[in-house]
């Protein structure tokens, strides 16, 4: 093994590279290519719950999910959630690292805090939030009342949708926390107080030498908080809205659990995530081609 | 060398152990709590009164997950001997061909005397195929009744010697309650169960074709009717007036009933063991409100709850283990005994009669309302409800009604709705299970 000039480590042996990346490799085909296989070759099909009779079915799962008027709703609903989830769950985090940088004394208090939603599971956060804002118990609730405000995410869709939004935002903030803090520290502290002599203002320097340096990081959590809204948010729909009321919350990938996991119908279920999928796909790369550019490594 | 001999060793001592054990029956059921330990005494009084099985109860999570559970264990070759599926899947485990072995075929085998008419014919013929085999043993079912808190009604003004029985002196109740300032006059429960399967058969009107698809797979929803329309009218009006308040899915409102908040509810006859409980209020139990001007109602109201599947490739010995149980169950003693206890409908008309005799009916009045919705000639329209994906039908229920309650839709478009969209998914249903 030798260092090149520009650092890239390059093995001189043909084999050892494949043996190294052999057990992440194995892990990605068994639980990801093969599962996405089996998707593939379902949603083809059409089946009973037991499989004890499958049969080809062609594109019949996809046509039905087209003329579910319901379904391309749902992409507007999807679309929505995922942009606040990731906006809010970026620019929130993006601030509280902003702080936590500058802090001078007990900075482990404020990592520890804020890194610990991550630890719970989305269903737990979902029924957190759910108890702060259930019409009839919630804390939340109860104060909204007294300001005239009837809270009521049974029957009115902005505030389910609201709901869902913070739930979700606030199980990603300790992960995009913890990469905004880790890049606010790699930036070299030299730049910062050069700035700061040239008498730029904290706002300043923030926003001409810190988020510039950034860049990176933010489209790594743009590309992560994306899959994120899109493919692990069905455990707090479950636990809080079950996508009501009517179907406004009812986002892509929680149709794709209920229709697999509850109803069974493991053709149209596989279909659906078959175009999320693609959706996402879709997504990641137009970040990568579009976005990208204005990125600084 | 040491090695070889160990083998035999560890085998024979293997074979020996299960060749004196009893056969093991797995029983996975859904029932927690109160009801769990029910599950617990039923199956350790059935294992001390004989020797030769034993029934091991697990508790597999809440219906849908169990079922999911056993969906799984099946495709994987190791599913359990007994399966309690909730009402709402018995078209589909009835559709899956190979899956199950018909509960009476299984009791007949046996040689046990299996008589289709001592049961309950409402609770039976839910169970029942085309053919007239009945399929699945009903285990625990309740149906819709509705629930009253006596005391905000008393406070309310509104006579509580003669409950209200239908759907116009329930809105008169409503406006009473709301007027003295009562803040959820009315809500339900399960609002796809309350408000159009029971309600449909309680006014012998047809929810879909061919019985309700209790006599086949090409059944289509026809729950748009005038009456239907009417009905979910009536309700979206009074939720614009405050006084229907909506408080979620499935079986959500219980809890806002037993804390007080709302003061009648239309919910399962089973929610009795949760609300003698909780409830720090004097309640009672009416019939299911109906329109008095409708002919042929009330004519009976639907059961929900969940029966016992059995299914299919297991040994002869195991099966006979499993009919040696069902037949347990038949005994109206037994029975008798499980329908006080939980609140569950009596399974067979013995069993409400040794019930009756006890006395018990008139030291808890109310007890008996659920069974007389049930214990009624059925018709045609009212025999059950059988439909395929019929868990993502309900759903489909609760996301159109949801827009009714807003006041985003009217009832006709809601219901419409419902039509088509669930009509979609019978007809995939259909597809997916030719046989």
């Amino acid at each position: 093994m030798i260092l090149s000039s520009d650092k890239k480590v390059i093995f001189q042996s043909k084999w050892l590279p494949w043996v190294l990346i052999a057990p992440q490799g194995f892990i990605v085909l068994a639980f990801f290519f093969w599962p996405a296989g089996q998707a593939l070759l379902q949603s083809f099909q059409q089946s009973d719950a037991f499989g004890m009779s499958v049969q080809w079915s062609g594109l019949d799962n996809f046509a039905a999910l087209w003329r579910d008027d319901t379904y391309l709703e749902s992409f507007k609903t999807t679309a929505l959630f995922s942009v606040l989830v990731a906006g809010l769950g970026i620019s929130l985090s993006l601030v509280l690292a902003f702080f936590a940088d500058r802090v001078v004394r007990g900075i482990w208090l404020y990592r520890s805090l804020l890194i610990l939603p991550y630890a719970v599971a989305p269903v737990v956060a979902g029924v957190l939030w759910l108890f702060l804002f259930s019409p009839s118990v919630g804390l939340v609730a109860y104060v909204l009342d007294k300001f005239g405000i009837s809270w009521n995410i049974l029957l009115n869709s902005a505030h389910a949708m609201t709901l869902i939004v913070i739930a979700s935002a606030w199980k990603q903030i300790s992960y995009n926390f913890l990469f905004f803090l880790a890049g606010f520290q790699s930036i070299p502290k030299s730049l910062v107080e050069a700035a700061a002599i040239d008498g730029a203002s904290v706002w300043q320097r923030f926003w001409t030498v810190q988020l510039p340096l950034l860049t990176p990081t933010l489209f790594f959590l743009l590309v992560v908080n994306t899959v994120y809204a899109f493919f692990e948010t069905f455990g707090i729909v479950d636990a809080t809205t079950r996508g009501g009321p009517g179907k406004d919350t009812a986002i892509l990938v929680y149709k794709v659990y209920f229709d697999g996991f509850k109803a069974m119908d493991l053709g149209g279920s596989a279909a659906q995530s078959v175009v999320l999928m693609a959706v996402v796909i879709g997504l990641t790369v137009l970040q990568f081609r579009y976005i990208e550019r204005k990125v600084h490594y | 060398m040491k090695r070889k001999f160990l083998f035999p060793a560890l085998a024979l001592t293997f074979f020996a152990a299960t060749a004196q054990a009893q056969t093991e029956i797995q029983w996975w059921h859904s029932m927690s709590g109160a009801l769990g330990d029910w599950v617990g005494d039923i199956t350790k009084d059935f294992n001390s009164k004989q020797t030769d099985y034993k029934i091991v109860p697990v508790f597999k999570g809440n219906y849908d997950e169990s079922m999911t559970a056993a969906v799984a264990a099946f495709r994987a070759g190791n599913a359990p001997h007994i399966l309690q599926v909730f009402e709402v899947g018995t078209a589909t485990m009835m559709a899956s061909k190979g899956v199950v072995v018909p509960a009476e075929k299984i009791m007949r085998d046996a040689g046990y005397k299996f008589d289709p008419k001592s049961y309950v014919p409402a609770v039976s013929g839910y169970y029942t195929a085309p053919n007239g085999q009945m399929m699945s043993f009903p285990f625990n079912s309740s149906t819709t009744v509705m629930w009253f808190n006596v005391d905000a009604l008393k406070a309310a003004g509104v006579s509580t010697d003669k409950l209200p029985q239908t759907w116009p002196e329930v809105a008169l109740a409503s406006a009473k309650l709301k007027a003295s300032g009562h803040k959820c006059p009315f809500t339900t429960a399960w609002q796809g169960w309350t408000q159009l399967e029971s309600f449909s058969t309680w006014h012998n009107t047809e929810l879909a074709t061919k019985g309700n698809g209790m006599k086949g797979m090409d059944a289509r929803l026809v729950l748009n009717s005038p009456l239907h329309v009417r009905h979910i009218e009536n309700l979206g009006n009074m939720a614009q007036q405050g006084l229907f308040i909506y408080k979620g899915r499935a079986g959500a409102a219980g809890a806002t009933f037993e804390s007080g908040e709302c003061a009648m509810y239309t919910n399962s006859s089973a929610a009795y063991a949760g609300i003698s409980k909780n409830a720090k209020f004097k309640f009672a139990v009416g019939t299911l409100p109906y329109y008095p001007d409708v002919a042929g109602a009330p004519q009976n109201t639907v059961i929900g709850g969940a029966s016992l599947w059995v299914m299919a490739g297991k040994k002869a010995e195991e099966n006979k283990g499993v009919a040696a149980f069902f037949n347990y169950l038949s005994d109206p003693v037994v029975q008798s005994v499980n329908h006080k206890r939980t609140g569950y409908l009596p399974v067979t008309m013995e069993a409400f009669k040794i019930t009756e005799a006890s006395g018990f009916y008139k030291q808890n009045p109310g007890t008996d309302v659920s069974v007389n919705q049930m214990i009624r000639k059925t018709t045609e329209k009212s025999r059950g409800i059988r439909l395929g994906n019929y868990v993502q039908i309900r759903t489909i229920e609760d996301e159109e009604l949801e827009q009714v309650w807003a006041g985003k839709k009217t009832a006709k478009e809601a219901l419409d709705s419902i039509v088509k969209r669930g009509n979609e998914l019978l007809e995939k249903f259909e597809k997916a299970n030719k046989s």
